[in-house]
This record gives structure tokens, C-alpha cells and sequence, in this order.
């Protein structure tokens, strides 16, 4: 009995849900007005402080939802480690000991790295960016620890906690002391903007990569041998 | 008139890789599968003049989204070989 209440309790929010979604997207259908925004962003791009539209777009005019997703992925990141078992991540074996592998990451890390600094610096005036960036910073990490170097900074304690916060936070103090300072949430002052912009990405670039490599690493580490490629 | 076969070829390999990862049944296939759709999704935001969105599907969708299948399948395979033999190895 509780469980068919429960059901059609489930059914009758996720039905309310689902029309109030049709709704809201009946009513942005019938009200839009057509909005030039290539003409309206190419307008209003020296004010943004960088001279790459999508990275103007992404961290000035619409910087809530960069703080919003930067928010998404740092619970994501906690949720994953959260179901790790702890032990992975505490175990000071390594996955693989491959020579060809710890030969390879030699030659490939370091250009990784560069690649990282490249993308960040290069993302307030042409394409690149703190998600690109962070993303091949981890890619980097993943490399470094497939090659068996060690990474103390990855396990539980402070250091991985104030990495997977540091860019949510700092973007929040942000918002917040340009909220307090008389202006809107999130509203650069004007003559700070670029400052602020390349200080929020290079943050936001370690905490992105921080999430995505301790998702990979709090993977759990199996202690059968090694399949067969492709075998199942 | 290259630029449009470079499309159509481009269009095509997305369907047909896409395809296969739905339809393979052994999971490695289907993870090798979807890296090389990511690859030819970067590709084409590239022809859609996205390179933003490229070098992000590049990185993530590709690259760390492929190292992340890659092992939870393998994992799975381990822990399907463990349940059907795996218990001689270990008591």
C-alpha cells in the first residue's frame, strides 16, 4: 500500500514537474523577440575586459552560469569520491608500472603542462580557456599517475579538499564582494575586469582539474590481473 | 566542392560510429568506439567554426571521458571474469 502511494507520489511530481517544464518552454516560445546577440556581443566586448567573445561571454555576461556549473562539477567530484572506497585512494600502490608508459610520460607530461598554461593564457583572446585547460591538466595528472608517480596532494586531507573548493570559492568572493561594493552580484568593476577574469580562470583551471582527476583516481583499484584487451 | 565531400564524409563516420558504439556488445569495442566519435565530433565543431567547443570536446569529451570508460569497463570485465572463475584465485 505505502509502496503504490509512494509511487504515484513520484509519478504525480515528476508530472508536475514535467508540465511546468512544457510550460515555461510554451511561454519563452511565444514571448521571444528576435535578439541579434552576435551584434549585441561583438558591441559590447571591449567593456568585458578580454577580447575572446566566448570566454567574455562565459565569464563576464553570463558568469552565473559558469558559477553555477563550477558548482555542479565540485559536488560531482565529492559525490565520486565519496562512493570510492577509501582504500584506492589511500593506497600507496600504484595502478601500473608500465616502462614503455613511464618512458612515453616523460617526453609527454611536461608538453601537457605547457599546453595547460598555454589554453589558460590563451583563452582571454582567442580560443582556449579554463575548462579546456583544466581538462588537459588532468589529462596530464591521469598520464602521471598511469606512469606510477605518486601523487600525495590526491589523497583525503586538506590539500584535496581546498583544491576541489578553491574555484568555486574565489568565484563566490568575487560575486559577493562586488555584490557588497555597491555594484550587482557578479558585476565586475569595469577597470578590473580582465584582472579578475584571468585571476577566476587560472583558479577555476586547478579546481577543474583537480575534480576530474580525483574521479579518476578514486576509481577502484582491482586487484585481479590485467584483462585480456577487449575481453568479457 | 572538397569542402562539402570532407562534410558528407565527416557526417557519415559520425553516424557510423556512433552507431557502433550503440549497437556493440562488448563494452571496450563500444568505449574504443566512442573516443574515436569524440575525436570526429571535434572535428566537426571545427568545420563549424566552434574551436572552443572543439578543444573542449577534445579534452573532456575524448580524451578523460575515454580514460574514465576505459576503466570502469574495465573493471566490469574483472569483475564479470571474477564471478564466473575468479574464485580459485582467490579464496
Amino acid at each position: 500500500m505505502t509502496r503504490v502511494l509512494a509511487i504515484l507520489t513520484v509519478t504525480a511530481v515528476c508530472f508536475a514537474f514535467l508540465s511546468g517544464l512544457v510550460y515555461s518552454i510554451w511561454q519563452i516560445g511565444a514571448t521571444t523577440t528576435p535578439v541579434d546577440l552576435p551584434a549585441l556581443l561583438a558591441g559590447n566586448l571591449d567593456d568585458s575586459g578580454v577580447e575572446n567573445p566566448v570566454t567574455a561571454v562565459l565569464l563576464n555576461f553570463r558568469s552565473y552560469d559558469t558559477l553555477l556549473e563550477i558548482g555542479v562539477l565540485v559536488i560531482a567530484g565529492i559525490a565520486g569520491i565519496s562512493v570510492a572506497k577509501t582504500s584506492s585512494l589511500e593506497d600507496p600502490e600504484l595502478r601500473t608500472s608500465d616502462e614503455l608508459l613511464y618512458a612515453l610520460q616523460r617526453w609527454l607530461v611536461p608538453l601537457t603542462l605547457l599546453l595547460a598554461g598555454y589554453l589558460l593564457w590563451a583563452g582571454s583572446d582567442r580560443p582556449g580557456g579554463a575548462f579546456q585547460a583544466g581538462a588537459v591538466l588532468a589529462a596530464s595528472g591521469v598520464l602521471m599517475r598511469l606512469g606510477g608517480i605518486p601523487m600525495d596532494f590526491l589523497r583525503p586531507g586538506l590539500m584535496l579538499r581546498l583544491g576541489l573548493s578553491l574555484g568555486f570559492s574565489v568565484f563566490l568572493l568575487v560575486a559577493v564582494a562586488s555584490a557588497l561594493s555597491g555594484s550587482r552580484f557578479l558585476a565586475y568593476p569595469p577597470e578590473m575586469a580582465r584582472t579578475l577574469i584571468v585571476a577566476i580562470e587560472t583558479v577555476l583551471t586547478l579546481s577543474i582539474a583537480m575534480v576530474l582527476l580525483a574521479l579518476f583516481v578514486s576509481a577502484p583499484i582491482n586487484n585481479a590481473e590485467e584483462p585480456e584487451e577487449g575481453g568479457s | 566542392m572538397t569542402e562539402w565531400s570532407l562534410d558528407i564524409l565527416l557526417v557519415i563516420a559520425l553516424l557510423v560510429t556512433a552507431t557502433s558504439v550503440l549497437w556493440s556488445r562488448d563494452l571496450f569495442r563500444g568505449v574504443v568506439f566512442f573516443i574515436a566519435f569524440g575525436l570526429l565530433m571535434a572535428l566537426a565543431w571545427v568545420r563549424l567554426r566552434a574551436p572552443d567547443v572543439a578543444l573542449a570536446e577534445a579534452a573532456i569529451g575524448a580524451g578523460l571521458t575515454g580514460v574514465l570508460l576505459l576503466d570502469a569497463a574495465r573493471h566490469l570485465s574483472n569483475d564479470e571474469s571474477q564471478g564466473e572463475d575468479g574464485k580459485e584465485k582467490k579464496p
